[in-house]
């Protein structure tokens, strides 16, 4: 039999909606299983990719410095990116702050909002800084693929990910980008 | 806030004046703006009440126009052209200067409320620039000198009309005339012929002059007569002709980058172009007509009103034009508000209803159902010169001119890096070389014909002719010496799109900022060759699913220079696979500033 490809998945600024879809494919994880192997990802707790990845899914837009980092590592194992999702793809709703600047957006939070005791913009080299803007991910990186949807269905992640095993571009029929 | 009531008294005379028709309401909304410098949102409830529309309706209007803001502006508002021969002449330096003299920048107003700075798309000034507009007023040849004196008149506040006229001061500058320009018609020639020889055999004269519209797409103006004189048909096929008004337009709304030929013509020929456009309406049998005259060229509207006064006084507009019975035509002057889309003849017809400029869906064309849903005519400026020059001296004197399939000559606008900018009438058929010697262009990067929408020539192409069959134009034409950088020009022209899109149709309010982005993005080093892979898919994209001209050619200037200077591109690019659009470590910036930090980890590198 040959060689399982390794798969990577992480969540940026995204909400784990996507990768909740993800286990939506149900039952067929198990066939999953004999087509894949889980590298990196929120799934196996792994916590940084290994040299060579087949494909890296990310869910969620750049919001800070980790993020880029982490998109970095992925970009540099993974030989297939996806852009999964619509945070990913255009930024999402953690783009919405874009609008604002985000120095209203720190002190709001952390300096003149309600409630707020001992008010001061938190300081620490393990905090990852937040970037001005959220980006959506191919603005940062070369991305191979988008898969869209908010979430994708699980459907389309199956359809999406067995293309891709079976060594065919990935195609999405219309039913599985029709959300309504 | 309670507004005063003779504030309210003001809106409503304008309304009033205005007859409180619907038709009107961007006329009104200009009125309002030049009293108020702004249009207030007291104001706004009181036009949209008088004219029984939704408010919404009217404040899409206002923000539709460029020209029009729902922001308070100065009671001197300056603008500066952003054409890339302005930009090229060192318009955004004086603009520098100027924003630093008066303490205020571009797209703001000072807190006196004494002045605000902009910028606009192009103000028809090519030739005499950099040019500019204060309170919708020309300002012609600026320089430091120049806006030194402007700043004093503003501190001083003294009013524009007291202003020097020099500075208003805009020659014709033709440079070499023509078929048309060297054989202005005298005044009611070509109406007494028309009315001499009957409207059939004008028609016929018009139809063997073989003339096509000047306007870029260059459709015989006899079929359009034609068509809109019979047109349209019920669905049994039996004709309509006598349910339906017909009406006559004349585009002025010269937008196009680079084109100033209408600006001559309604200076100095103006009584032609009406000439003409009466004949139009004696043939397809119109009682009204339009003249909708770009925003920025204000200045002329005074002038027109007296040359129509003069006609109407000489029978030559009126009832019973020339003693013939039934002959009824009268012009009225619509004024744009700064939106280039509006030379798009649907997006015109709509903002004359007083609409938004956004372009129809054609067919049904203006020749079936335009003006109001009525079958109407609209030609360029140069077109309705051209048919009454034909009315008068025949089709055949036309028809001798110009090549087997492009009748005639054509009025050009030549601007950017010649000795002799200003304006050339040709016959058709002369190639793109002959016209850069004679305007004095040495060494020649590029030309555009047909201004950003229009296609970009390098020098294996100057043999090319000027000809509906080959090289098709407006009238725009700019050139580019060898120190341009081609990218500049189409960042310019990617970002003139990008601000004029109407914003009906996605791919091109989408896709033309989109395109700007990368664009910008090449020009500022940051692209590499995998950026060149989705900017020409984006283009092919654009041109392909937009919804009207607009964008399917806001791609031209991407797609032009990527065949035509691939290594202009090519020399920008990094040599990596991929880098940010954008300055990284610069957006960590307010963050490390917010949280006094500026450890290894609070940097990025690109």
């Amino acid at each position: 039999m040959a060689e399982k490809l390794k798969i990577a998945t992480t969540s940026l600024g995204g909400c784990f909606g996507c990768h909740m879809s993800f286990l939506d494919i149900d039952e067929r994880i198990i066939d999953l299983f004999d087509l894949v192997e889980f590298d990196r990802s929120p799934l196996t707790d792994i916590k940084h990719c290994s040299e060579y990845v087949d494909i890296g899914l990310i869910e969620g837009g750049v919001c800070n410095s980790e993020n880029v980092h982490t998109l970095r590592e992925f970009r540099k194992s993974c030989k297939v990116l996806i852009a999964v999702g619509a945070c990913a793809i255009n930024g999402g709703l953690p783009a919405l702050r874009n609008f604002i600047p985000l120095e209203e957006c720190l002190a709001e939070s952390y300096l003149t909002g309600e409630g707020i005791d001992n008010p001061q913009i938190p300081s620490d080299i393990e905090l990852p800084l937040l970037l001005d803007k959220v980006h959506p991910i191919h603005e940062l990186v070369k991305v191979d693929y988008f898969l869209p949807g908010c979430p994708p269905s699980g459907n389309a992640f199956w359809r999406f990910i067995t293309d891709l095993a079976a060594g065919k571009t990935p195609t999405l029929p219309y039913d599985l980008v029709h959300y309504d | 806030m309670t507004w005063s009531e003779s504030k309210q008294e003001k809106v409503l005379a304008i309304v009033s004046k205005h007859e409180i028709r619907q038709t009107r309401l961007l006329q009104i909304l200009r009125e309002v703006q030049d009293e108020f410098h702004c249009v207030p949102k007291n104001a706004l409830e009181i036009v949209a009440a008088e004219l029984g529309l939704a408010r919404t309706k009217v404040e899409g209007v206002v923000q539709f126009y460029s020209l029009l803001s729902l922001e308070q502006q100065g009671r001197f508002h300056i603008l500066f052209s952003d054409s890339i021969t302005d930009q090229f002449q060192g318009s955004r330096e004086l603009m520098d200067y100027l924003s630093a003299k008066l303490g205020v920048k571009p797209g703001q107003t000072r807190s006196d409320g004494k002045v605000s700075l902009g910028f606009t798309s192009c103000t028809g000034l090519c030739d005499q620039g950099p040019a500019g507009l204060v309170n919708g007023h020309w300002l012609s040849r600026l320089n430091e000198s120049r806006i030194d004196r402007i700043v004093d008149l503003v501190e001083r506040e003294v009013p524009v009309s007291s202003w020097p006229l020099e500075f208003f001061h805009v020659e014709d500058n033709i440079q070499s005339p023509g078929l048309l320009l060297q054989s202005p018609i005298d005044q009611g020639e070509a109406l007494k012929q028309l009315v001499r020889e009957g409207f059939e055999e004008i028609f016929m004269e018009i139809n063997r002059s073989g003339l096509r519209g000047r306007g870029g797409a260059g459709f015989e103006t006899a079929w359009k007569w034609r068509f809109c004189a019979e047109g349209p048909e019920d669905y049994s096929g039996s004709s309509l002709v006598d349910k339906n008004e017909r009406f006559v337009v004349c585009n002025a709304d010269e937008g196009e980058p680079g084109t100033f030929k209408d600006r001559i013509l309604l200076n100095s020929y103006a009584h032609q172009v009406f000439e003409g456009m009466t004949v139009c309406a004696g043939i397809v049998g119109a009682k009204q007509g339009f003249l909708y005259l770009r925003g920025e060229y204000l200045r002329l509207r005074p002038q027109l009103e007296a040359i129509l006064a003069n006609r109407r006084a000489k029978n030559f507009l009126g009832k019973s034009i020339l003693g013939r019975n039934g002959f009824d035509f009268d012009i009225e002057i619509h004024m744009g508000a700064g939106a280039y889309v509006c030379g798009e003849e649907s997006a015109l017809i709509e903002s004359l209803e007083g609409k938004r400029g956004v372009p129809r869906v054609r067919p049904p064309y203006p020749i079936d159902r335009g003006y109001l849903d009525q079958p109407t005519v609209v030609n360029n400026v140069e077109t309705f010169a051209a048919v009454a020059a034909i009315a008068a001296y025949g089709g055949a004197w036309f028809a001798t001119q110009g090549t087997d399939k492009s009748k005639g000559s054509k009025i050009i606008s030549i601007s950017g890096d010649c000795e002799r900018p200003g304006i050339y009438e040709y016959d058709f058929g002369i190639s793109i070389a002959e016209i850069l010697m004679d305007c004095g262009a040495e060494n020649t990067l590029a030309v555009q014909v047909g201004g950003p929408s229009g296609g970009i020539i390098s020098g294996k192409e100057y043999h090319r002719k000027l000809a509906f069959e080959d090289l098709g134009t407006g009238g725009s034409f700019m050139i580019f010496n060898k120190k341009r950088d081609v990218l500049e020009i189409v960042r310019n022209f990617t970002h003139f799109f990008a601000h004029e899109s109407c914003g009906f149709c996605t791919p091109c309010r989408v896709g033309t900022t989109l395109l700007k982005n990368e664009v910008d993005k090449i020009c500022d080093g940051h692209a590499t060759s995998l950026d060149l892979v989705g900017l020409s898919s984006l283009a092919k994209f654009i041109k392909t699913a937009s919804h009207c001209g607009l964008g399917q050619s806001a791609a031209n200037p991407v797609l032009g220079s990527l065949s035509h200077f691939p290594q202009a591109y090519k020399d920008r690019f990094k040599d990596v696979v991929f880098e940010p659009g954008f300055d990284l470590d610069e957006s960590l910036e307010t963050a490390r500033r917010m949280s006094a930090r500026d450890d290894p980890w609070a940097h990025l590198e690109q």
